[in-house]
């Protein structure tokens, strides 16, 4: 399984799996379909209070629409996700080229290095940046002796673009190396022997077999910088996510729910736009026979170039974010009025992770279960509206569940539950992602050899199903683990009073200007993000 | 009982309307070996399924032993029919080792499924891998790993679905004889598909033979080769030659004069010729023709015959002689022809 299965890229429409409507022979298929309407039942809360909370608007509701503000929130909006997407492009496709096709030196620890970037929140790095980039910030002390004594700052549009371009750029390297790596060989020679130079065979043949894996990574940077939070709170760039942020915050509830759907439908069409992408064309190997070994590609007197490449990369994605914390830790001890312990930190925030990964994964288990084994139309619906989160950004389904908490169920508001419901709906296409690939692997014959061979479709499940899907499946419980852990708008608004994490500390500490007081938090995060990336990416075979 | 398996009427139809399976009504006597045979899409998997108990049949009603298995008020889940399979890709688990994929349907105690595992280990002739997972082992010992894995839990049958069609062509012969012993040694009742008329007729007991979801002809290879329910089985199961014409009683009029029928017919007729049944000479009293092609076998060889108004003929000879393009011979008919009504195609006996 490549880590391109388990984060989000299968915003699944149909698959083809031989032998769907066969007779069901693992667990209980009446149990499966009954949780999975109740999972999804829960799904379609934010969407039906968002739709009732815009309604509820009314005429004001679409004034409000169109209002400049609103249009320049859009506007914002777009040119943000425009911006990042096309940089971390530029900055991902020849990163994930040099660190799988090439002879750089240390590809490994490049590819690894450029991976971490995935570890520090967006908010995290922009805090950093505010401080690195800002006045008086280590550029500055970079560039006196050139005599650079004043820098105009970093915050607003540069600032949001900056750290979302540095936050997704390895959500492109990934699907793109994947690719790279499966690029047939023989195609690049056949090219060569039709007379196609180096730049020929990038251009002609190794880049039109790219075609999915960059549309794939690009749309999932381009969800992630209209669906992000941190990123634009920090550098105070009013676009979507922190527009609705205050009007949920002042409790004007319609006016963030019009924005929320607004939002909701621009991650809608850049998803219908992507599909109609992806039905174009088709990029398989045809024909039998293993793929050749891929050479490595001589850099010559590029190599030193690539190198810097590299290097700058790594060192404002990730080594900026760490020495401006190391500095703040240094001076920590001196100013940090609001002390909260470490330990209840790591405890609140693993806890809560935990409990929302388990919650989520046993909630995603039927629901592939159905999209594997009996994908009828009527599953397949409950399974794409399972996936509803993918277009759900975190703040929206905050928004959603703060309103039907307080008109419906003011017992559950503010309490854990409803905070883990949140993650839960956020984070489900991730764990039925990874769950279906690693149900879609296991040869549907296994399950029929156990059954002729005298096991119950329960013992089918506990000794084949379960078995031969548990790398998968712990990969995507990882997976949600680590983007719970980091979830900061979500968190902000459901949480109980009270209740801090590691995300919210480092949120307050910045927002009350505490900023020494983001960095013992803020690497405790980094470290425990990092260990778990280290369990999935383990389970991805292609970073060797 | 006299029957190991009987089905009756066996219909399947998928969701999407495919009818896979019609109205299949069959009997295998204990220790049979049958083979479902009929081209690729004719519904024999779906046919071996349906007894394995993984698809439910739209109507029919399927018995093993003494038991109903399925039928309008009964379905006996797949491990509650004591039947055994072999999958086209072998299906061995991938987390488990060869010992453990062959315990994998024992029951009892630990030391008996040991030793029932040994035994079935030195049956296959794969003892030495017990502790072997699967990837490590070639195709060949994968696919009586299968077999052994099927057998363990003593079924009354066992299904193997195209079980020598991923062996290359040298390692197919071995395999199969291998497995016809072990099948024989352990009085096994088996039911075997496949779409290679050759594997067929040299392996089976009895033959089934199924186009489009229909059961033909149920026959031994020896009747089904030579005398084929209709024009298409006697295509199916090797070469066959076909000449109009004309039928008075035994005797019948054609291009190759008067022939002898295996059956009375009067009228128009389709008759069939296997090439082996024409005998092909330099000189002689027959029919004269030119060869076209000459493929040569070592044990025989292959002609491609034009009479003299052009019609072609595939004929079977020896390798006492030789012939090459070109040649002028003499075609004569050795045996009774078959001959089928001209509309229908259908033999009238």
């Amino acid at each position: 399984m490549h880590l391109s299965d388990v984060i989000p890229t299968r915003f699944r429409i149909n698959g083809h799996h031989q032998h769907v409507l066969t007779r069901w022979h693992v667990g209980n298929r009446q149990l499966a379909q009954a949780v999975s309407l109740a999972v999804v039942a829960v799904v379609m809360i934010p969407i039906v209070y968002l739709v009732n909370g815009a309604v509820n608007a009314g005429g004001e509701g679409v004034d409000y629409l169109f209002r400049a503000r609103t249009l320049r929130i859009v506007g914002n909006s777009i040119s943000l996700m425009a911006a990042a997407t096309f940089a971390a492009t530029l900055i991902a496709v020849p990163f994930a080229w040099l660190t799988s096709r090439s002879d750089l030196p240390w590809r490994r620890a490049w590819l690894v290095l450029g991976l971490a970037a995935m570890v520090i929140p967006s908010y995290l790095t922009a805090v950093t940046y505010t401080e690195a980039f800002g006045p008086k910030g280590l550029l500055q002390s970079l560039l006196e002796p050139l005599g650079v004594d004043r820098l105009p700052g970093i915050k607003g549009f540069a600032g949001a673009t900056l750290t979302l371009t540095v936050v997704t750029f390895p959500y492109i390297v990934l699907p793109v190396r994947a690719a790279l790596l499966h690029c047939d060989r023989s195609l690049e020679e056949a090219g060569q022997s039709l007379g196609l130079n180096r730049w020929g065979v990038f251009w002609q043949i190794i880049l039109p077999q790219l075609r999915p894996a960059l549309s794939t990574g690009m749309l999932m940077t381009a969800l992630y910088c209209l669906s992000d939070f941190g990123a634009v709170a920090v550098m105070r760039f009013n676009a979507f996510t922190r527009a609705i942020f205050i009007q949920t915050e002042s409790y004007r509830m319609d006016k963030a729910s019009v924005l929320a759907l607004l939002l909701v439908g621009m991650t809608v069409i850049l998803l219908l736009l992507h599909s109609r992408m992806q039905l174009r064309g088709r990029h398989y190997r045809v024909g039998t026979g293993a793929s050749r070994q891929l050479e490595a590609a001589p850099l010559g007197k590029w190599k030193i170039p690539a190198l810097v490449f590299c290097g700058a990369v790594i060192f404002v994605g990730v080594v900026v974010p760490l020495l401006v914390l190391f500095k703040w830790l240094a001076g920590h001890t001196l100013t940090n009025p609001i002390q909260v312990p470490l330990t209840l930190l790591i405890q609140n925030t693993v806890g809560v992770s935990a409990v929302a990964a388990l919650v989520v994964t046993l909630a995603a288990f039927p629901l592939a279960l159905l999209a594997t084994r009996r994908a009828t139309g009527f599953n397949r619906w409950l399974v794409n509206i399972a996936y509803a989160g993918n277009v759900l950004p975190g703040i929206v389904i905050a928004l959603a569940l703060v309103m039907f908490a307080t008109q419906n169920l003011l017992s559950i508001y503010q309490t854990l539950p409803l905070l883990i419901i949140g993650y839960a709906i956020r984070y489900l296409p991730f764990s039925i992602g990874a769950t279906e690939s690693a149900f879609a692997q296991i040869n549907p014959r296994f399950e029929e050899a156990a059954r002729s061979l005298g096991l119950s479709s329960w013992a089918t499940l506990a000794r084949i199903t379960v078995p031969l899907s548990r790398g998968g499946i712990l990969a995507g419980l990882a997976l949600v683990f680590l983007n719970v852990m980091k979830e900061l708008p979500t968190t902000l608004i459901l949480r109980p009073i009270g209740f801090r994490t590691f995300a919210t500390r480092i949120w307050s500490a910045y927002d009350e200007a505490f900023l020494s007081s983001v960095a013992l938090p803020g690497l405790a995060l980094i470290l425990v993000s990092a260990f778990a990336l280290a369990i999935i990416l383990r389970r991805e075979g292609t970073v060797s | 009982m006299e029957y190991m398996l009987e089905t009756e009427n066996l219909t399947k139809i998928f969701d999407d309307g495919v009818v896979a399976v019609q109205d299949i009504s069959l009997q295998v006597r204990r220790d049979e070996f049958l083979t479902l045979l009929g081209p690729s899409g004719g519904g024999k998997t779906t046919a071996l399924r349906l007894l394995a108990g993984f698809e439910t049949p739209t109507r029919g009603r399927i018995q093993i032993g003494d038991h109903i298995v399925a039928d309008d008020s009964h379905f006996i889940p797949p491990e509650k029919r004591r039947v055994g399979m072999v999958f086209q890709d072998y299906a061995l688990f991938p987390h488990v080792d060869v010992a453990g994929n062959i315990a994998f349907g024992l029951q009892g105690s630990k030391k008996d499924q040991a030793k029932r595992v040994e035994g079935l280990l030195s049956l296959v002739g794969l003892s030495p891998f017990a502790q072997r997972m699967p990837y490590e082992l070639s195709g060949g010992q994968q696919q009586r790993v299968a077999l052994a894995r099927a057998l363990a839990p003593n079924p009354d049958i066992l299904l193997l679905d195209e079980p020598f069609s991923n062996l290359d062509t040298h390692l197919r012969e071995q395999v199969r004889t291998d497995v016809r012993r072990i099948l024989l040694e352990t009085d096994t009742t088996a039911i075997f598909v496949t779409h290679d008329q050759q594997e067929a007729l040299s392996l089976s007991d009895e033959i089934a033979i199924m186009f489009d979801g229909k059961l033909i002809q149920v026959a031994t290879p020896h009747v089904l080769y030579n005398r084929p329910a209709n024009t298409q089985v006697a295509r199916f199961v090797g070469d066959a030659n076909f000449l109009q014409a004309e039928a008075h009683g035994m005797t019948a009029d054609s291009l190759l004069g008067e022939v002898k029928l295996f059956h009375p017919k009067t009228g128009r007729v389709d008759l069939m010729i296997r090439p082996e049944a024409l005998a092909v000479n330099f000189e002689g009293h027959g029919k004269t023709a030119t060869v076209l092609w000459r493929e040569f076998y070592g044990h025989y060889q292959r002609l491609g015959l034009a009479l003299a108004d052009g019609t072609e003929l595939i004929a079977r000879a020896g390798v006492d002689r030789f012939f090459k393009r070109e040649d002028n011979v003499s075609v004569s008919l050795a045996l009774p022809a078959l001959a089928y009504d001209a509309v229908s195609h259908e033999v009238l006996s």
